[in-house]
């Protein structure tokens, strides 16, 4: 049963400006910029765009900015002005394999066209804290070098002569859209890659870390991992053509795992993918472990970790559901917490008339869950 | 790789280097054509969004990643040639109207036969040489942080 409740409004209004001011801090200091999120937390930024499922930099910024930093609440902010957006268009698919590289390296071959390039990452850094950047300091030129880099092709179309890796050939069918048609499980691996690139990272890096310490054990190799811009091509009525409206970031994931094969087909490398938004390497590789797990049934392994149970991992990687879910629980239950005192305190009380009733006999084995189970439940 | 597609088509190419040039370096450009067109939006700006499109392992079946902001225009040029007016039509990633609506105008003056040369040697091809110059120096960039393996000789 719901109960209208009136009154708040006040407290409410008053909330609001006291957030806005905690979000603006001290005074003092100089307001920071949407564009300075934009061009100095860019990883933030992509991992926002990523999530929220809606590639648009300024915006994300905007939205982590109104988070104060908050990323699940700045996700749900740009997950919410998508819904006010109509669809122009669908893309042309995506071709990685142009990509204009930043970062590219592969753990599997070390010479390769192109060569290891290593980009603007974190990894060997030393992971201790630069009191430079507390004080101000310079940032140092970047090195540039002759000559640009030369064509970096996909590495494992290119350098498996031997066939002895997987091969992904488009068949021409028509992908899922969970936007569109909600998933109906069990779901093909189309609906499962797009609701793994804008699952939560933390989530997939969990449940991707969980397959490598044995449940669901699938022996990977990273590839190749990419970053870079890539075009994007609309097919435009107008023009009766493709054409390029302009570029994204993407990173890109492709993992080498251990062998599938069957009576008819040799054994072979079995590849799981990662594809995000900007420079969302770790995604890509937590989302290339977890769409390899969920390829157990179709490659005929036995279902033994929960990375492997597509319904499960799929149901719960969306942050902006499970927040929402499980933030609902702060709203008022009033009336469904007095049903619940209501019902306990019939329960105590027959409780106490069956221990009177049977002197110092041990309570009788009636169940109270059956009578919870039969209890309204909560209608939220 | 080869393109998806061919951009040689002037249309097609028009479209993809406004597209990837940013807005004021285009204004800029166009503004010294002195070309004056009196034209209307018959459509738009309007900003939307595109469903993105990925191939699973890079090459496989398609599916979909997310989306982008994207903006449209379509103009007419008012030159008193009624429902015979040349149509334009712009599309860029992001949220820029004015964008938009200037590739939508470019791509109207360019079917006058008068001004297609000029609009293609004057403005699409130095946006297209900066657009180059730019990515080069991006490539060179990221060319410093290729690695160059050696392998160390243990001393006998």
């Amino acid at each position: 049963m719901y109960v209208a409740v009136k009154g708040g409004e006040r407290a409410i209004a008053n909330a609001h400006r006291l957030l806005a001011d905690r979000r603006r801090g001290d005074r003092e200091q100089a307001e920071l910029e949407v564009d300075q999120i934009q061009g100095q937390l860019r990883l933030a930024v992509d991992r926002v765009m990523s999530e929220a499922s809606l590639y648009d930099p300024e915006l994300a910024a905007l939205a982590i900015k109104q988070a104060s930093g908050d990323m699940i609440e700045a996700v749900f902010l740009l997950r919410a002005y998508r819904t006010t957006l109509p669809r122009l268009a669908v893309s042309e698919p995506l071709d990685t394999g142009a990509m204009r590289i930043e970062r590219r390296i592969s753990a599997t071959y070390k010479d390769i066209p192109g060569g290891q390039v290593l980009g603007p990452t974190y990894d060997y850094t030393h992971r201790l804290l630069d009191f430079l950047l507390l004080a101000e300091g310079e940032t140092p030129p970047v090195e540039s070098s002759e000559p640009p880099l030369a064509p970096c092709p996909q590495i494992l179309e290119l350098l498996d002569a031997e066939g002895l890796i997987e091969r992904e050939r488009d068949d021409g069918s028509e992908p899922a859209d969970i936007t569109r048609d909600p998933p109906d499980y069990p779901v093909d691996r189309a609906a499962r890659l797009q609701m793994l690139a804008r699952g939560d990272e933390g989530y997939l890096l969990a449940l991707g870390y969980s397959t490598q310490r044995g449940y669901g054990r699938n022996h990977p190799f990273a590839g190749e991992i990419r970053l870079g811009q890539v075009e994007v091509e609309i097919f435009a009525e107008e023009w009766g053509e493709a054409v390029c409206v302009g570029e994204i970031a993407l990173s890109e994931c492709q993992m080498i795992n251990q062998f599938g094969g069957s009576r008819e087909a040799a054994p072979q490398f079995t590849r799981g993918y990662g594809l995000a938004f900007g420079h969302s390497e770790r995604k890509t590789l937590a989302m290339a472990l977890v769409d390899r797990a969920l390829r157990a049934e179709e490659l005929g392994e036995p279902i033994q970790g929960p990375a492997q149970q597509a319904e499960f991992v799929l149901a719960h990687a969306d942050n902006v559901e499970a927040s929402g879910f499980v933030s609902h629980l702060k709203l008022p239950h009033y009336v469904d917490f007095q049903s619940e005192l209501e019902l306990l305190r019939r329960l105590r009380r027959e409780h106490e008339a069956r221990r009177q009733g049977t002197g110092q006999e041990a309570g009788s084995p009636t169940s109270t869950t059956d009578e919870r189970a039969a209890a309204p439940g909560d209608p939220a | 790789m080869t393109p998806l597609h061919d951009h040689s088509k002037p249309q097609a190419r028009r479209q993809r280097v406004l597209a990837l040039t940013p807005r004021d370096q285009l204004e800029a450009r166009w503004a010294t054509l002195g070309i004056r067109a009196a034209y209307r939006c018959v459509r738009g700006p309007e900003t939307g969004m595109a469903m993105l499109r990925g191939r699973m392992g890079g090459t496989g079946n398609a599916f979909h990643l997310g989306e982008m902001t994207l903006t449209r225009a379509s103009v007419a040029l008012d030159d008193g040639a009624g429902d015979d007016a040349l149509l334009g039509h712009g599309w860029v990633r992001g949220r820029d109207h004015r964008h938009a609506e200037l590739i939508a105008l470019v791509a109207a003056c360019a079917q006058r036969e008068a001004w297609t040369r000029r609009i293609d040697s004057e403005l699409v091809e130095p946006l297209e040489e900066a657009l180059e110059a730019r990515r080069a120096e991006a490539s060179r960039l990221a060319a410093a942080t290729r690695v160059d393996f050696f392998t160390l000789v243990r001393g006998e």
